[in-house]
């Protein structure tokens, strides 16, 4: 088929051209753009924290009347009291493991420092999130450590919520410890927290924790450092582990279990809370980002599918006589389908063409605003085929209606 | 004339219903996707305080040094307690409060009942006057209560319909934590959208607080604060060492009502950071600046970056859907180039064969609201899946929406009708007359 008749017919339609490669070449740039963040957000939500997350719930929650001074007599009873809840919950039948914890990951709030392998360094080398929990931590987030050992009843010891007194010895996750001692040799050196002179031995490396934080960078995510500490003030959170299956069971029992206890405590709805309610709400952002622009691509389509199916049904009506002299004159049908397939193919041609620089164009006006990553050309090379064949898609109903058009038109008036 | 364009217009979209269907369609979808994120939109970004947004300041100041990697070179967006209460002391503003958010328990008079959680923040007693606050009953406190360390509570309607049954219940006390407050006042409903008096320290939508205690009272009650803390290296133990350490954790906002205070604030805000220099506090010269209202809500991102993204995602859905009506409409008004052609024969002049195509495309932009509105109720419904529930909660429907829906339809299509409708009154009746 000779392109020539083709190109001449289509400079006829000036303003109906330009139309639908427009909206292929719009098209292209949002559904590239929407995609792109689609998967983007599935990325993130994919990520693994680092921990055993089924049968795993967390306790959060405030004593009332609690001493509220820091010395060292509140201090002791502060703990008494968090020792004796710990006592408790482990006491029950459904429950496997319970630690004491600060926070946990996805779950928002959390502790952040920076670390470094020199003493009182002003400039932080490595920022980090801490986890401060008792010895319990290892077997109830079931971590996997790779070097070094897990810390022991004997590491653990107390200290006030505002006492910022660095721990004796760390477990550092394996990204961090990688990047502060890049031989791979961790476990027996020593580390700085927060710009401090006091050496922290780092006595193992666990393979991954996230930090509670959800909007730290790539980078920073899972630099996590574990320290040996049960925390005192007039609230706490434990980090319980219920026996395999007995998650809600074990979750009905904490409650009563530690009303049980002392009475004189903020204990509400909100206060137990099963880890994959936490995920569940860390991304729910993410999820609904994701699901408004898959509805938004989706809808995108169809209406310029919708379009196309339109104004070429239009050219069709139009050009019903001279398609009947076509085929009068010895054309197949096949040869009115093609043409007008072609003719679709060269106006999406020109549009996606369009749209790939409008494309790239709205990934770095996007970047610029909103810290977003740039496009990769997978996604723009996707977006155009899929382009082309929905123009091809849209196109053939029409098409296949001209081509069904009889000779006998030719001799017919208008 | 008008009337019968109308009538035309009718009778044309019914001839061909697939077309008209898909125009309707395409800008009602188009005109949902904007409005319903626009909903959002106007919700996240609005001004809480439209009357005194640009009288408002938050002071910042750099005690961290430009060595610190947190911040990029930018001031911390909380101030230090030291510096809090020097800024309170020096009382350069007209008005001005530091604050920090604070959690107690709440232990109910009737024995039996379970002692339950109250949140809110510690304030002076600026914060009432300056923030607009509505009461119910009573008043802030005083600023002498400030200064006498009083006990004194502001609690909000819902907490006083919970625990006072709803009456007036000034005078009386409530036991928060180990120790009795007076109630001076009980607010009526207040929550501004965002929160903006407290952003760097709690989610910037939400519930409305429950208590406003004095700032110097927790103080001396030893209350953590309930929100963020960062410190840039280990202060002394306890409570006191934390207060004197240079972690920064309080808000702090001055009320600045004309250029004059606006510029004696920010020298005063520069000497200070001039003197600290001095006393060997810190060896570089602390940056400080300070933002109002407005501009504090852009520099701290407030507005979630889903909602801008989103917004800019479905202005650009209505642009396709407006390209495509475009080329529909052009489809439909073309193919009567012969009706156009009898008409103008008969005498119909240019302006006359406009305002036909363009009554009808009104006919099509309203229709198109309709369906709009109804994608739009469906998409604010379907919002508590995409926006945190705190924001989506806020989302609404309400006559200016309807409105503006409806409107946004009618003008996007006269809008997208205009080409066709000039190429339908350039139409030579010549031609048409001999094709037929």
């Amino acid at each position: 088929m000779t392109l020539h008749p083709l190109i001449a017919a289509l400079s006829k339609h000036k303003a109906g051209v330009i139309l639908i490669a427009m909206q292929i070449a719009l098209t292209l740039a949002i559904v590239c753009n929407a995609v792109f963040i689609i998967g983007q957000r599935i990325e993130r939500v994919g990520r693994t924290t680092g921990i055993d997350e089924s049968n795993l719930f967390l306790l959060s929650q405030q004593w009332v009347g609690a001493p509220s001074g820091d010395d060292a007599d509140s201090i002791a009873k502060l703990d008494a009291m968090q020792r004796e809840d710990l006592a408790a919950l482990r006491a029950l039948p459904d429950v496997q493991s319970v630690s004491s914890i600060n926070s946990l990951p996805l779950l928002g709030s959390s502790w952040n420092g920076a670390i470094d392998i020199k003493p009182d360094s002003k400039k932080a080398f490595g920022r980090t999130t801490y986890y401060f929990g008792d010895d319990q931590m290892f077997p109830t987030l079931g971590m996997h450590l790779i070097a070094g050992r897990a810390f022991n009843a004997g590491d653990v010891h107390n200290q006030g919520f505002r006492d910022q007194k660095d721990p004796d010895i760390v477990i550092l996750t394996k990204v961090l410890a990688d990047k502060l001692f890049p031989k791979g040799d961790a476990v027996g050196k020593a580390a700085y927290l927060n710009g401090s002179g006091k050496p922290v031995t780092v006595v193992g490396v666990v393979e991954k924790l996230q930090a509670p934080g959800l909007f730290n960078s790539d980078d920073t995510t899972y630099n996590s450092t574990l320290a040996p500490v049960r925390l005192d003030a007039n609230f706490a959170r434990y980090a319980i582990r219920a026996k395999p299956g007995r998650l809600e069971a074990a979750m009905r029992a904490v409650t009563p279990a530690l009303y049980a206890v002392n009475p004189m405590r903020v204990l509400d709805d909100n206060s137990v809370k099963s880890f994959a309610d936490i995920r569940h709400d860390a991304y729910e952002a993410d999820r609904g980002m994701a699901i408004l622009m898959a509805v938004v691509a989706l809808v995108l389509l169809c209406v310029t599918a919708a379009g196309i199916v339109g104004l070429t049904s239009f050219w069709v009506g139009q050009r019903h006589r001279q398609i009947g002299v076509r085929r009068a004159l010895g054309a197949r049908k096949i040869d009115i389908l093609h043409y007008f397939q072609m003719e679709n193919l060269m106006i999406a041609g020109a549009g996606v063409v369009i749209g790939i620089a409008m494309a790239v164009g709205l990934n770095m006006w996007l970047m610029t605003q909103y810290e977003m990553a740039r496009i990769p050309v997978l996604y723009v090379g996707v977006g155009v085929l899929a382009m082309l064949a929905l123009g091809q898609l849209a196109v053939f109903v029409p098409a296949r209606r001209a081509s069904n058009v009889p000779p006998v038109v030719a001799t017919r008036a208008a | 004339m008008f009337i019968h364009y109308v009538q035309l217009g009718f009778y044309s979209l019914r001839r061909n219903p697939v077309l008209t269907l898909l125009m309707v369609m395409s800008i009602g979808l188009g005109v949902a996707a904007s409005m319903t994120t626009w909903s959002v939109f106007r919700v996240v970004s609005g001004n809480p305080l439209p009357d005194k947004s640009s009288q408002l300041f938050v002071p910042q100041l750099d005690n961290w040094g430009p060595n610190d990697i947190v911040k990029n070179g930018q001031p911390p967006n909380a101030v230090t307690y030291r510096d809090a209460m020097a800024f309170m002391q020096a009382h350069e503003a007209e008005r001005q409060t530091a604050l920090y958010p604070v959690r107690y328990a709440v232990t109910p008079e009737r024995t039996g009942a379970e002692p339950f959680r109250v949140q809110g923040h510690a304030v002076f007693a600026d914060f009432f006057p300056m923030f607009e606050l509505p009461f119910r009953f009573g008043a802030g406190w005083s600023r002498a209560d400030d200064d006498a360390h009083a006990g004194a509570v502001v609690i909000s309607r819902q907490l006083n319909d919970r625990v006072f049954g709803g009456a007036n219940s000034v005078g009386r006390s409530i036991h928060l934590g180990d120790h009795d407050f007076r109630i001076t006042g009980v607010l009526d409903n207040w929550n501004p959208q965002p929160r903006f008096y407290d952003v760097s320290n709690h989610s910037a939508f939400g519930d409305q607080p429950d208590i406003f205690v004095p700032f110097n009272r927790a103080i001396d009650l030893h209350t953590q604060t309930n929100g963020n803390n960062a410190c840039h290296e280990n202060s002394a133990p306890g409570f006191e060492g934390w207060l004197h350490s240079e972690c920064v954790w309080i808000a702090f906002w001055a009320e600045l009502p004309d250029a004059a205070a606006q510029s004696r604030f920010r020298s005063f805000l520069e000497g200070y950071g001039a003197k600290q220099q001095q006393s060997g506090r810190f060896n570089w010269p602390p940056q400080a600046q300070m933002h109002n209202l407005q501009d504090w809500l852009d520099y701290t991102r407030v507005v979630p970056s889903e909602t801008p993204v989103s917004l800019a995602v479905s202005a650009g859905f209505l642009l396709v859907c407006l390209v495509n009506a475009v080329g529909l409409m052009l489809a439909k008004f073309m193919r009567r180039a012969p009706e156009i052609g009898v008409r103008r024969a008969l005498g119909a002049t240019r302006q006359a064969i406009y305002a036909q195509f363009l009554a009808e495309a009104t006919m099509v932009g309203l229709a198109g609201g309709l369906v709009g509105l109804a994608f739009t109720a469906l998409g604010i419904l379907a919002i508590g899946v995409v926006f945190e529930a705190a924001i989506a909660r806020l989302a609404h429907f309400d006559l200016w929406l309807i409105t503006l829906t409806v409107l946004t339809a009618i003008v996007a299509t006269l809008i997208a009708a205009f080409y066709p409708a000039w190429r339908a009154a350039q139409v030579q009746p010549a031609w048409q007359l001999k094709s037929n």
